[in-house]
């Protein structure tokens, strides 16, 4: 049975595109037929962090008013031939997102995939709220930083009111998890930003993982690949944890402690 | 305080005063969140009431749902100008 995980936090830019993609390509690599799709209609840009923009044709609102068929639209992702992507509108409105036309597509795709991940826009507005409508799943993706936190509390109180399974009033509600990213475990031990089990205790959900602040996130979205795909990065290798963890595999935590440099390493300053 | 108090003295973390306020602004959006339907409705209500005898600042009113065991307790807090002014006097003092 194909598994629908929405990516969503509410407020904008704590890696949500970031995390959509690397943990659709973490799936893939596993061999679980996954496709991604970009919710964020009008602002399209889960095309760039996977390097697929110059590929996209159609787009999600062209599908679900059926201008062009789903194989006509979806992306083979060029470094897994198990992901494929969805992109997003450029041109229309988000009220193109009807429940329907969503609830239609969703089906389609459970047809032939394991995984869909949608990437939510940020905001509390119909493109967010179609997002995680049909999710099975949510990875709440939070900083540590108070209005990323308020904002995460916010989307779980949606989660808990507007989605199918709570309007449905389904026995087994949305299952929901933690993603704290862009963590700096030294700001967080001289007690300058929120320490991971602030944040725990604040949302009161549990922790699939953590993301370390790093270069390499950045570095990754200018080549348009997404830093799972970076083992040597910290954050890549975080995200390859998480993706462990969605599967159901037990990895304990790493990238909590600062990085005990080294006596060389301190000395040559690398 | 000593020097040494001075000397010794941490500024707070802020991590800590995030923490503090996260703690409370979460829990009163939860209680908005988890109260009645009609409660946003009712203080609206009330605003009016208020209003059509005294000339309030709608800053100057506080409406919070609470629960003790069983009971639910409806707290209004109006600060009346003319309070507010005595207050403020009084402080001047």
């Amino acid at each position: 049975m194909a598994k629908v995980i929405v990516v969503t936090s509410g407020k904008g830019g704590v890696g949500k595109t970031t995390t959509s993609a690397s943990v659709a390509s973490g799936l893939a690599q596993r061999g679980k037929k996954t496709v991604v799709i970009d919710f964020d209609i009008g602002l399209r840009n889960l095309d760039l962090i996977l390097g697929c923009e110059r590929r996209v044709v159609y787009d999600f609102v062209n599908v679900i008013q059926k201008e062009a068929s789903l194989k006509q639209a979806l992306i083979r992702d060029k470094h897994c031939d198990t992901l494929s992507i969805l992109p997003a509108s450029q041109t229309r409105d988000k009220e193109a997102l009807t429940r329907e036309g969503v609830g239609e597509v969703l089906e389609e795709l459970k047809q032939t995939f394991d995984y869909i991940v949608c990437d939510s826009p940020a905001g509390i507005e119909r493109g967010a709220v179609m997002a995680l409508y049909y999710a099975d799943e949510a990875l709440v993706v939070t900083n540590p930083e108070v209005s990323s936190v308020r904002d995460s509390d916010r989307i779980l109180g949606i989660l808990s009111a507007k989605s199918k399974r709570a309007e449905e009033g389904q026995e087994t509600p949305i299952k929901e998890h933690l993603l704290v990213t862009r963590y700096s475990p030294k700001r967080a031990s001289l007690g300058e930003m929120l320490s991971i089990t602030d944040v725990q205790e604040l949302l009161g959900i549990p922790l699939v993982g953590v993301i370390p602040e790093s270069e390499s996130v950045l570095q990754a979205s200018n080549a348009g690949v997404p830093v799972i795909h970076d083992q040597t990065s910290p954050s890549g290798q975080a995200y390859q944890d998480v993706v462990a963890r969605l599967l159901g595999e037990s990895r304990p935590m790493r990238f909590l402690e600062e990085e005990k440099k080294g006596f060389l390493s301190r000395l040559f300053g690398t | 305080m000593s020097i040494l108090d001075y000397l010794l003295r941490r500024p707070k973390r802020t991590a800590t005063v995030a923490k503090d306020r996260l703690q409370i602004i979460l829990a009163r959006e939860h209680s908005d969140r988890d109260g009645p339907d009609f409660l946003p409705q009712m203080k609206r209500d009330l605003l009016e009431v208020v209003a059509k005898y005294v000339n309030i600042d709608l800053d100057q009113v506080q409406v919070n749902l609470d629960r003790d065991g069983e009971c639910d307790i409806l707290e209004l807090n109006i600060m009346l100008p003319e309070a507010e002014a005595m207050a403020k006097q009084a402080a001047a003092r």
